[in-house]
């Protein structure tokens, strides 16, 4: 492959136009529309392989960089570029994408060429957000985000649907203005949009914290944290599988990506100064949201919750940095923190996205999402048990599966900042064992519920196939996550340098 | 510059002049049946009006016609946008005319000479001919609410706008005179000279500015002088609507830059409080009281005085910057009205008007093309990238930033979430819900086509903004 093609652009735009040519297609020819959706899916995973291939994890500056002119007047450029927190989220994001246009192959009957053409060009512009390099450019793909998503949950969703995908909106919508008015502020003083300029960019301790703060509306929505993350069971409940996957496994990641990439190093002492807010919000999610999971009844809910806390560990290992190097002197562990969260990120979007997909699955039969319409399902369905298992293992972080991969590290890293952070955030293998394990019990095991259960039939060869890719991933990064650390260990490295030095 | 040379530069609003006079002389000669005449001729006029505007491009910027009139490249831009967009108006108009049995001449010839007026306070380079302007483009607009006479609700819009007109217009002069009492000039050039000698708080000026921007104020409909604006834009039909809320818009620009920034700049301290007062008020009341509205045009009446809130920030702001993002502001507003106005005329047939908000249900299933459409031009109204809407927002949020007053951007976007509600409701009708009305749609093709090209200008301008900012930009250096 020639080393000059515009890899990243091909990345964001071969399935946003592929996403028009579906929907050109139109729904009656939904066949057709099928597999062309499939065969830009497919495409674009294949697309996304050399990024991985060819990069360099011996650096931490962006590497496949495209720059060209965009809107001169603003100083806003096209410039795109990935290091080595951007890769893997989007190969992630290339990845599940496929994952998902399969799962909806057959259980999307309304409007199915829209459905697809939905889910492509959702997938360009998630894309285009891990890969910006220009501020404003980044806002831009972060906002268009919302007007797919806001019609997958409105048209494809369940019975409360509106209401969801109006609150999905309206919330994110309200934390990401707050994003742009500090963008902005930072080009006036800083004369750019580029990141690794307001990276470098001195700010006085006022000015930080009010863009942490800003920031933190928009990032803490999307990720999301209590006590704004009530967005997330409605959107998540009444969204369609697909949808589903797709906020769990990457619109989440968005926010731990933004504290990454914006709040650390643009805003290093404000993070400092609060980074008892951001623990106390974080070990808040794991252990509180953490019981509310155990109460749920609503199968698509529990999970919901559960990703809440997961990405509770996220933000701890991101913000735990200044309490290690408080309590130890050595900043050794801090980048353990932001390894942890980074792999927390990648293992949740496979693992929550499995999840979901096998919810949609007893879903797609039965068209009820409570736990109590179930019962011994693992006697009709036992291929279906078997993976189920397996995901609600990982999801409780047994070791070997990727679960166990990201919250280690962060317990590690938190001990080294205070036994009792480590102490409460260690709960989670407890609730997070209990919410899940208890969920597969009443769903799986257990005499044959009613007769509907009695007449399920087991997974097709359609579902086993996107279930078994899944749980190879999810193993083979619990066995194996050497690849995805080393790949961004440089990047880290230089990132924790970089929040430790004071900007006043 | 003496004998005709002078009247060069005024070219184009000649040759309108008398091509309005053809088109209204030619019409009481044409049969019923060839009405469709007045119709070509009158975008014949538009076009031979850009063509001499094209012609006498002014190099740099010519006052003549002893001061009274100038033209620079703002000037152009703003008549060339303008027969554009009422070339654009009269073609929506026409067939939804033809179905109500309204299809006369008058349309087109008040429609030709309301443009005449927006050309002159596009060039007015003295408070008289801003005056005389405003009042020819105003008196137009009346009859144009009124054209549907046995619709009640018309009349009473008309009369609320001409009496409040009125009242606002007599404003506006007693502030001009004032002005006159204090500067000793009506020309705007001697007015911003002496207003550079002027202390910002002198008592008169005070007085004479609040009375000249409550005119203006009144003209663009911005809180508290706003209240006429609803009741107009549901009373008129939609084709009158449409030209209100897209040529007039730029009128007001007109006006507002001429007096505010050029004549009366050097007092930005005096005016800039106010404007962000009237600023907040509109953005505030604009979106609030937009949600409760379930009539499409009184909810994109409210929508258009939230605009103006945002046009009116871009102005606050005193800088160049800020001036480019307001008449950005305004052409960005201008395409997306334009578009939303279409997408009810190409709802509409005879006997019904697509005017609720539930009309628009289900129009997926009807035509996901114009659902599509629609959804762009809403979307790009609330200020979601990537869509035209937002980069207009962004540039007066930017040059507000740059001014130092960063609490009126965070005043600014709080108030555009609030906003995005009402026009995610319309996408909601259009896709969540299934259709109330199955007729297909009867439009016939060039309208089709032309409101297709003026959605996709709304998403076009929104991935490749640059092209606008450009224009805008130029226009003002």
């Amino acid at each position: 492959m020639p080393t000059n093609l515009p890899l990243l652009s091909i990345l964001i735009w071969l399935p946003i136009l592929g996403g028009l040519l579906v929907l050109a297609t139109g729904d009656r020819r939904a066949p057709l529309a099928r597999q062309l959706a499939l065969a830009v899916a497919m495409l674009t995973l294949l697309a996304s392989l050399p990024l991985w291939i060819r990069f360099d994890p011996t650096t931490a500056a962006m590497q496949f960089t495209e720059r060209a002119a965009w809107i001169p007047a603003f100083d806003a450029w096209y410039h795109l570029g990935v290091d080595g927190i951007s890769m893997p989220l989007i190969l992630l994001t290339t990845f599940i994408t496929v994952l998902v246009v399969i799962a909806g192959w057959q259980s999307i009957t309304s409007r199915p060429a829209q459905y697809f053409a939905a889910f492509l060009i959702l997938e360009g512009i998630m894309i285009g957000v891990f890969s910006a390099v220009d501020a404003l450019l980044f806002y831009v793909f972060w906002e268009a985000m919302l007007i797919p998503m806001f019609i997958i949950i409105g048209v494809w969703g369940g019975e409360r649907r509106v209401y969801a995908t109006l609150k999905f909106f309206l919330y994110t919508f309200l934390g990401s203005v707050f994003m742009l008015v500090s963008l902005i502020y930072l080009r006036v003083a800083s004369g750019s949009y580029d990141i690794p300029t307001l990276h470098a960019w001195p700010l006085g301790m006022t000015e930080q914290m009010l863009i942490f703060l800003a920031f933190l509306a928009a990032f803490a929505v999307k990720v999301p944290m209590w006590p704004v993350h009530t967005w997330l069971p409605d959107a998540h409940v009444e969204a369609p599988t697909g949808g589903s996957v797709i906020l769990a496994a990457i619109m989440l990641k968005m926010g731990g990506y933004g504290f990454l990439r914006f709040s650390l190093p643009v805003t290093p002492d404000a993070s400092q100064a609060l980074d008892w807010l951001m623990i106390s919000l974080s070990l808040i999610a794991v252990v509180y949201i953490g019981f509310v999971a155990l109460v749920q009844n609503d199968m698509k809910k529990l999970i919901a919750y559960s990703s809440i806390a997961h990405m509770g560990f996220v933000t701890l290992g991101l913000f735990i940095a200044w309490r290690i190097l408080d309590n130890t002197g050595a900043a050794e562990g801090i980048v353990m923190g932001l390894q942890g969260g980074m792999v927390q990120m990648i293992s949740h979007g496979l693992i929550s996205g499995a999840m979901f997909l096998c919810v949609g699955v007893l879903y797609d039969r039965m068209h009820s999402r409570e736990i109590s319409a179930y019962g011994g399902v693992a006697n009709t369905m036992p291929w279906f048990a078997a993976f189920f298992v397996l995901f609600a293992m990982a999801n409780a972080g047994l070791p070997g599966t990727s679960g166990f991969v990201g919250e280690f590290l962060v317990i590690l890293a938190s001990f080294k900042a205070n036994f009792w952070y480590a102490a409460l955030a260690a709960t989670t293998l407890v609730l997070g064992a209990a919410y899940t394990l208890w969920m597969v019990k009443r769903v799986l095991y257990g005499e044959v519920a009613n007769e509907s259960v009695a007449a399920l039939e087991d997974i097709g060869r359609r579902e086993f196939f996107v279930l078994s890719i899944l749980a190879a991933a999810v193993l083979l990064l619990g066995l194996w996550p050497a690849p995805l650390i080393d790949a961004m260990a440089v990047t880290l490295q230089a990132l924790a340098d970089h929040v430790v030095q004071s900007k006043l | 510059m003496n004998g005709m040379t002078q009247f060069a530069p005024a070219t184009a609003e000649i040759f309108l002049m008398v091509a309005a006079c053809v088109v209204l002389l030619s019409d009481l000669f044409l049969a019923e049946r060839h009405r469709i005449v007045t119709y070509w001729l009158a975008l014949a006029a538009l076009l031979g009006t850009a063509l001499c505007l094209a012609g006498t491009a002014p190099d740099g910027r010519v006052v003549t016609l002893s001061g009274a009139f100038v033209a620079d490249p703002l000037s152009q831009l703003l008549k060339l946008f303008t027969c554009g967009v009422v070339a654009v108006t009269f073609l929506y108009a026409r067939d939804y005319l033809r179905a109500r049995d309204l299809f006369k001449g008058e349309y087109f010839v008040l429609g030709l000479f309301a443009t005449l007026g927006i050309f002159v306070m596009i060039s007015a380079h003295s408070m008289l001919s801003l005056y005389l302007g405003l009042e020819l483009m105003s008196l137009s607009l009346y009859a144009m609410v009124a054209f549907n006479r046995d619709s009640p609700m018309a009349a009473e819009a008309a009369m609320k706008y001409f009496i409040l007109g009125a009242i606002a217009t007599g404003c506006f002069l007693y502030g001009t005179s004032i002005l006159y009492g204090v500067t000793g000039s009506l020309d705007l050039g001697e007015i911003a000279q002496r207003a550079g000698e002027l202390d910002r708080l002198d008592i008169h000026i005070l007085v004479a500015l609040s009375f000249i921007l409550v005119g203006v104020a009144f003209k663009f409909g911005a809180v508290p002088f706003h209240m006429w604006l609803p009741d107009v834009y549901q009373g008129a039909i939609t084709p009158v609507t449409l030209f209100i809320g897209t040529a007039a818009k730029i009128a007001s620009l007109a006006m507002i830059y001429r007096v505010v920034v050029e004549g009366l700049g050097e007092l930005h301290g005096s005016w800039a409080d106010m404007l962000a007062v009237l600023a907040v008020l509109s953005m505030a009341i604009g979106n609030i009281v937009a949600i409760a509205q379930d009539n499409l045009k009184r909810m994109l009446a409210y929508s258009t005085i939230s605009h103006v809130g945002f046009i009116l920030l871009g102005i606050m702001a005193g800088s160049a910057g800020g001036y480019q993002a307001a008449v950005y502001y305004t052409l960005a507003y201008v395409i997306m009205a334009g578009a939303a106005f279409g997408m009810i005329i190409l709802l509409s047939r005879r006997g019904f008007e697509a005017e609720a908000i539930d009309d628009f249900r289900g129009l997926n299933a009807r035509s996901p093309w114009f659902a599509a459409i629609m959804l762009i031009v809403m979307f790009s109204m609330a200020g979601v990238p990537p869509l035209l809407g937002f980069y207009a927002k962004f540039a007066v949020l930017a040059a507000v930033i740059e001014a130092g007053r960063t609490w009126l951007a965070v005043a600014g976007v709080l108030f555009s979430v609030i906003g995005a509600y009402y026009y995610l409701r319309i996408v909601k009708v259009m896709y969540f819900e299934a259709p109330a009305d199955t007729q297909p749609l009867a439009a016939s093709l060039d309208l089709r086509v032309v409101l297709s090209l003026n959605g996709l200008l709304v998403l076009g301008l929104g991935i490749f903004p640059q092209a606008l900012i450009a224009l805008s930009t130029a226009a003002l250096r």
